[in-house]
């Protein structure tokens, strides 16, 4: 059994274990054992506003993302079968571009020359270009784009399962069309809910090319702190303590979240 | 009328799919307070009907009245019924107290009243004390009774059931029946009940709708459904039946092989006639001067099966045939050792000669 195993488990060890662990040390060891990347963190203005504004873009997006997904998870559940294959390939067809075409997509779109400002400059709508980009706007217009999928994947996979008989059952028991769906399907779907909100917030935690190319210098999340550390200041155990303090916060979130649902459901299911 | 009871009425009411017709061309009478089954093989529309009872499917033509009420297109809702489902559609969220009240809540009954109702169905259900309960916790037969209450609790008039206890194993099953009939004399509603258990249908309903290939094909009460089938599938699908190709004589006679068989009702004209052989009907000849409707066989087999013997008997021609008797001691001294000849007789009452169905 080992035997068999070994070769899987060296392939952790190699890959995940042993890089996690040298981040790790690197963080607290600079020619001696030292936790002042970590007391900067705690105590730097620069931080802590890095990682509110990194934790409030993730719940912002995350919202946006589930208004947006919930409803085209529920329209691909329920049209007929072909269809749902339609609505689900248009969703995860943006998959198989890569995230910085998309970015600099959206950059084309929302820029002050941009296809948006010049549309509604063409008809009068306003006089000077609105600022869509190099901010916040643009980072979580670009951001909930690109991790809708991971919002309606789940959120489908759970829909699928709510048997059709107890819609069935609900409308024949005097329930109008809104009274099931509140008091029947929203509830039973709310494990997805759970799920798809886990997997937008936790890889949005994370982001980095949306943020660095539509933030414009300005929305400095926790991944550009890492990127900023080490190319600009060359500060590798500096960047290290601030990849581990998101890495535990990540790690925090899934072990609360796995109170509620089980994490099969959150990591398994597309 | 009972006030309890809602008369239903189905006016040639065909559904297809495509080029698939689900349902052809059936008209079906319901009486108010009756227990109709529907019966049939899988794909023989009776699954289709109940939805259009439930207003879960829209038929493609005819329609359905509830009394005076033309409910053809009136959705589900809004049509007043109680559905039980064949995997109970329990709200798997919900306690059974909650999905009991859920007809209370769905019709904004005062809160104040819940507890009370909830109570009193339960209670009609032998489920007293439930309330608090997950539905998860509960065993099979126990759903099956939370569903029953949840159904009954808004007292409809109507009350639609689709396969309730095909999920149960035998013994809980053959009780939920005798259950379910004393209830229905109870609460006095309609119910149309959806089954292929030709057994079930004969224990509870006052009559039984057969059907076949989306077609109605016989709507009878059990004893005249199983002694007076319409044709050869019916007499198939009800009781244990042999069917044997035989040739009409007379009004009153036909030949199986060389055996003249004597019969007691009208032999039905048309030259595909079939013999339907209940193989409890046939009785052992006790060598008694009787020449009439007797067929003698060989014995191929004796099954033992607890309650009865069912002996398999070929006759001169290779026809195959079976009878059933209880498993006494008579039965046991009057029936040869396999290999031996035996000699059997059918009354010209229980001599059922039916068309040959289509296939």
């Amino acid at each position: 059994m080992l035997a068999l195993v070994s070769p899987a488990l060296l392939v952790i060890l190699l890959l995940i274990v042993v890089p996690v662990g040298w981040l790790a040390w690197q963080s607290i060891y600079h020619d001696g054992f030292t936790l002042e990347h970590y007391h900067r963190i705690l105590t730097e203005d620069v931080y802590w506003r890095s990682f509110a504004l990194t934790f409030e873009i993730s719940l912002l997006v995350t919202v946006l993302a589930l208004l947006l997904g919930y409803p085209v998870a529920y329209a691909a559940n329920a049209v007929p079968r072909g269809w749902s294959v339609v609505i689900l390939a248009l969703v995860v067809l943006p998959f198989w571009t890569s995230v910085l075409v998309r970015a600099y997509a959206w950059l084309a779109l929302l820029q002050r020359t941009g296809v948006i400002n010049q549309f509604l400059r063409y008809l009068d709508v306003i006089g000077e270009p609105l600022a869509l980009v190099h901010n916040t706007l643009g980072t979580v217009v670009a951001t909930v784009h690109i991790l809708l999928p991971f919002m309606v994947l789940p959120l489908y996979a759970t829909m699928q399962k709510i048997p059709n008989d107890l819609m069935q059952a609900g409308a024949s028991l005097g329930a109008n069309p809104a009274q099931a769906f509140f008091r029947i399907f929203l509830p039973l779907s709310l494990p997805g809910v759970l799920a798809g909100c886990t997997m937008v917030f936790v890889l949005c935690l994370g982001f980095y090319i949306t943020p660095e190319l539509l933030g414009g210098g300005r929305t400095v999340m926790v991944s550009m702190l890492v990127s900023r550390n080490v190319e600009l200041y060359n500060q590798f155990g500096a960047a290290s303590a601030v990849a581990v303090v998101l890495l535990v916060s990540v790690l925090l979130i899934f072990v609360i979240v796995s109170r509620f649902v089980s994490l099969d459901r959150v990591l398994g299911q597309k | 009328m009972d006030k309890r009871a809602e008369s239903v009425e189905i006016r040639s009411a065909s559904k297809a799919y495509g080029s698939v017709r689900a349902l052809d061309d059936v008209s079906l009478n319901v009486g108010a307070g009756e227990f109709v089954s529907l019966l049939g093989p899988s794909g023989s529309g009776k699954t289709t009907l109940l939805g259009i009872l439930g207003g879960f499917i829209v038929p493609s033509s005819g329609s359905v009245h509830f009394g005076a009420r033309d409910v053809t297109y009136v959705p589900p809702h809004k049509r007043d019924i109680g559905v039980v489902f064949q995997n109970y559609a329990l709200f798997p969220h919900m306690s059974v107290g909650e999905n009991v009240a859920f007809p209370l809540r769905a019709r904004r009954l005062p809160k104040s009243k819940w507890p009370d109702r909830v109570r009193a169905a339960l209670a009609m259900v032998d489920l007293a004390g439930y309330e608090e309960r997950g539905v998860a916790q509960l065993s099979g037969g126990q759903r099956q009774r939370v569903a029953l209450a949840r159904a009954m609790i808004f007292e409809p008039r109507l009350i639609l059931m689709d396969e309730p206890l095909s999920a149960l194993d035998k013994q809980l099953r053959e009780s939920m029946q005798i259950e379910l009939r004393a209830l229905h004399r109870r609460i006095g509603a309609t119910i149309i009940y959806v089954t292929h258990d030709q057994r079930e249908a004969l224990t509870m309903s006052d009559r039984v709708a057969v059907m076949k290939d989306g077609r109605l094909i016989q709507i009878d009460e059990p004893a005249r459904l199983h002694d007076h089938p319409a044709d050869s599938f019916v007499a198939s699908f009800i009781g244990e039946a042999t069917l044997l190709p035989v040739r009409r004589v007379d009004a009153c006679s036909v030949t199986l092989g060389n055996a003249v068989l004597r019969s007691a009702r009208a032999i039905p004209a048309g030259d595909a006639l079939m013999l339907a052989v209940h193989s409890e009907k046939l009785l052992i000849d006790g060598g008694a001067a009787n020449v009439n409707n007797c067929l003698t066989g060989t014995v191929t087999d004796v099954v033992y099966q607890g309650e009865s013997l069912r002996v398999f008997l070929a006759l001169a021609d290779g026809t195959a045939l079976s009878l059933r008797q209880p498993s006494h001691h008579q039965a046991y001294s009057r029936i040869p050792p396999v290999g031996g000849s035996l000699t059997v007789t059918l009354h010209p009452e229980d001599t059922i000669v039916v068309p040959k169905a289509d296939a």
